[in-house]
C-alpha cells in the first residue's frame, strides 16, 4: 500500500475545507451536548427520582446504531449538517449527562452548606461554587465526547455530510487507499489537538489545581 | 442580643432535637452550648441563621424575629464558623474571606482590601492571601474561616465547633486569638463545642444541654463549676471541676512575700532581677541541683499557681511584674488557703 503524495498535494485545498467541516460538526455537537446536558443534570442531580429516567435515557438512546439514528431524522431535518449535528448530539449526552451528575455529586456538602449559610442563593451556589467544583468531572466527560463525535462524524458520509469521512468513500470506491490513510490520520490528529485543547482549557479554568499540595 | 422563646424543633424522622428551650445570649458576650453529641446544641446554632427552622416558637436576633426576615440576607448578617473552616476550595484565601462583602455588593477592590486587613486582625501573613486553602495548615485554614466569618462586620457570629479538628497545641492559639479578638470586637458569639475545658475558657456563659435537646443549665463557667444543677452536669463538668474552677481565678489577692535568703534551695536572678531557676546548695556530697523556675505574672489563674507550687522544690512560686522582674515569692499554703476560700465563695455566693 504506497500513498500518493502528489494526490495530496493536489488536494490540499479539499482537504482543509474536510478538516475544517468534520471539526465543526463535532464541535457544535459537543457544545449543543453541554447546553442541553447542564440543565438536565442540574435536575437529575436535584430530583432523586429523575436521575435514574434520565440517565436511563441517555443510555437509550446511545445505544441506537448511528448509521440508524440518521436514517430516522430524515424525515424531519433531510440531508443536512442538522441530521448529522443532532445525531452526534444526541451521542454526546451518555456522556456529558452522566459526567455532570457525578460531577455535581462530588462537589463536598460542607462546601455548600457553607455557601448558603454565608447568605449565597442557591442559583448563585450552583454558577459560582458547584459547577466550578464539578468542572474537573465535567470536563473528563467533554473530553471524550470529543473524542468521540470527531470519530462519529465519519458515519454522517451515508447522508452526504461526514467531513473527513468522505475520504473513506472516496478511496474505496475508486480502490485508491491515499485518501484512506490521509483521513484516519487527519481524523487522529483533530482528535488528539482537540483533547490536548480541552485539557489547556482545564488548566486554564481550574487554578486551583495546579500546585497541589 | 440573641433570645430563644419556647423553641422547639423535631425532625421529620420524629426526633426531638430541641425541647422547649428559653434561653437568652447576650449582647457582646460568648455563650457556649456544650453537651455530648445529640444533645441539639449545634441544631439550637443553626437555627439562629435559619440553617434549621424551628417547628415552633420564636428566635430573635437584634429583638427582631428570623423567620420573619428572608434568609439570605439574614445569613449575611450572622457570621459564621463551620468545623474544618468550609472554605470554598476553588477560591482563594482573599476571595474566600471576600465572600460575604461581595454578596452584598461591594466592589471587588474594596471587598479584597477589607479581606487583606483581616488576615492580618487573624495573625495570617499578606502572602498567604493569593493561595488556595489546600495549600494552608489546619489551623491557618481555621484562621481563614474566622476572618471570612467576620468580613462583613456582623454583630453576631455563630462557631460550629471551629477549633475541632486542629491539634491541642494549634486550639489554644487559636482560643487565645478569639480571646484576644473578642476583647477588641465585642460580638455577640455563639460557640459549639463538646469539650467542657473550651467553653470555660472562652465562655461568658454556657449552656449545658442533655441529650433529647434539653436544656439542664445556662450560667457562668465559675457558677457552673461551683454549682452545677445536677448530677448530669456534674458529671460532663469532670471529676477535676473543683480545679477548672480555680482556672477561673487570677493570683492577684494571694498574699506575697519576700523570697527566702536562707534554706536548701534559693532563687537565682539575672540582672534584671528576672528569676532564672532555684538553686541547691552545694554540700559535701551534692554538687548543687538546679530546678528550672516558672515565674507567674498576677494574670495568670489560681490552677497554674498550684500546679507551679508543687512542682517547686521549697512549695514557693516566684511572682513577676509585666516586665517578668521579680516581685515576691507566694507558699503554697497561701495558694491553697486561697483556693480554698474561692472554692467556698463561689458555692456559697447565691
Amino acid at each position: 500500500m504506497t500513498i500518493d503524495w502528489s494526490w495530496i498535494g493536489d488536494h490540499t485545498d479539499d482537504l482543509t475545507t474536510l478538516t475544517i467541516s468534520h471539526l465543526q460538526a463535532a464541535l457544535t455537537a459537543v457544545f449543543l451536548g453541554v447546553l442541553i446536558s447542564l440543565p438536565l443534570a442540574v435536575i437529575a442531580h436535584r430530583i432523586r427520582p429523575l436521575r435514574g429516567f434520565l440517565l436511563g435515557l441517555s443510555n437509550v438512546l446511545f445505544t441506537i446504531p448511528s448509521i440508524a439514528i440518521f436514517v430516522l431524522l430524515l424525515p424531519v431535518s433531510g440531508l443536512t449538517r442538522t441530521t448529522t449535528v443532532i445525531g452526534l448530539t444526541i451521542y454526546t449526552l451518555v456522556v456529558l449527562l452522566r459526567n455532570t451528575v457525578e460531577g455535581l455529586d462530588s462537589v463536598p456538602v460542607k462546601v455548600k452548606e457553607a455557601a448558603k449559610a454565608m447568605g449565597t442563593r442557591p442559583l448563585r451556589t450552583l454558577l459560582t461554587v458547584e459547577f466550578p467544583l464539578a468542572l474537573p468531572v465535567i470536563m473528563a466527560g467533554v473530553r471524550i465526547a470529543t473524542v468521540m463525535s470527531i470519530s462519529l462524524v465519519s458515519v454522517a458520509t451515508y447522508i452526504g455530510d461526514g467531513g473527513l469521512g468522505q475520504l473513506f468513500t472516496d478511496g474505496f470506491q475508486r480502490n485508491f487507499p491515499t485518501p484512506v490513510i490521509v483521513g484516519v490520520v487527519l481524523t487522529l490528529l483533530l482528535a488528539v489537538v482537540a483533547d490536548a485543547a480541552l485539557v489547556a482549557l482545564q488548566y486554564v479554568l481550574t487554578p486551583w489545581r495546579r500546585r497541589r499540595a | 442580643m440573641i433570645q430563644f422563646d419556647a423553641v422547639h424543633k423535631r425532625f421529620p424522622n420524629g426526633t426531638t432535637a430541641v425541647h422547649d428551650l428559653s434561653l437568652e445570649m447576650p449582647e457582646g458576650g460568648v455563650t457556649v452550648l456544650v453537651g455530648s453529641s445529640g444533645c441539639g446544641k449545634t441544631t439550637t446554632l443553626r437555627m439562629i441563621n435559619r440553617m434549621v427552622e424551628p417547628t415552633s416558637g420564636t428566635i430573635r436576633v437584634g429583638g427582631k424575629d428570623v423567620t420573619r426576615q428572608d434568609a439570605a440576607e439574614l445569613r449575611r448578617s450572622i457570621g459564621y464558623v463551620i468545623q474544618q473552616a468550609g472554605l470554598f476550595p476553588h477560591r482563594t484565601v482573599l476571595d474566600n474571606i471576600a465572600t460575604v462583602p461581595l454578596l452584598l455588593g461591594w466592589s471587588r477592590r474594596k471587598a479584597r482590601a477589607r479581606a487583606a486587613e483581616l488576615l492580618e486582625t487573624v495573625g495570617l501573613a499578606a502572602d498567604a492571601g493569593k493561595r488556595y486553602p489546600h495549600q494552608l495548615s489546619g489551623g491557618q485554614q481555621q484562621r481563614v474561616g474566622v476572618a471570612r466569618a467576620l468580613a462583613a462586620d456582623p454583630p453576631v457570629l455563630l462557631m460550629d465547633e471551629p477549633f475541632g479538628a486542629v491539634d491541642p497545641v494549634v486550639r489554644t492559639q487559636l482560643q487565645d486569638e478569639l480571646l484576644r479578638l473578642q476583647k477588641e470586637l465585642s460580638k455577640t458569639i455563639v460557640f459549639v463545642t463538646h469539650d467542657i475545658d473550651e467553653a470555660v475558657r472562652l465562655g461568658d456563659q454556657i449552656a449545658v444541654f442533655r441529650t433529647g435537646g434539653h436544656l439542664v443549665q445556662c450560667a457562668s463557667p465559675a457558677e457552673l463549676l461551683a454549682r452545677p444543677a445536677d448530677d448530669f452536669v456534674a458529671d460532663f463538668l469532670g471529676a477535676e471541676r473543683g480545679l477548672k474552677l480555680l482556672s477561673l481565678r487570677t493570683l492577684a489577692d494571694v498574699p506575697q512575700g519576700p523570697a527566702p535568703e536562707s534554706g536548701d534551695w534559693s532563687l537565682v536572678l539575672d540582672a534584671a532581677n528576672k528569676p532564672l531557676h532555684w538553686a541547691a546548695k552545694a554540700t559535701k556530697d551534692t554538687k548543687g541541683a538546679e530546678l528550672p523556675v516558672r515565674p507567674l505574672k498576677d494574670t495568670d489563674s489560681l490552677l497554674a499557681a498550684l500546679n507551679e507550687s508543687i512542682a517547686s522544690p521549697t512549695g514557693l512560686i516566684a511572682r513577676v511584674d509585666a516586665e517578668g522582674a521579680l516581685t515576691g515569692v507566694s507558699s503554697r499554703d497561701d495558694i491553697h488557703e486561697h483556693a480554698g476560700q474561692a472554692h467556698t465563695e463561689a458555692r456559697v455566693a447565691a
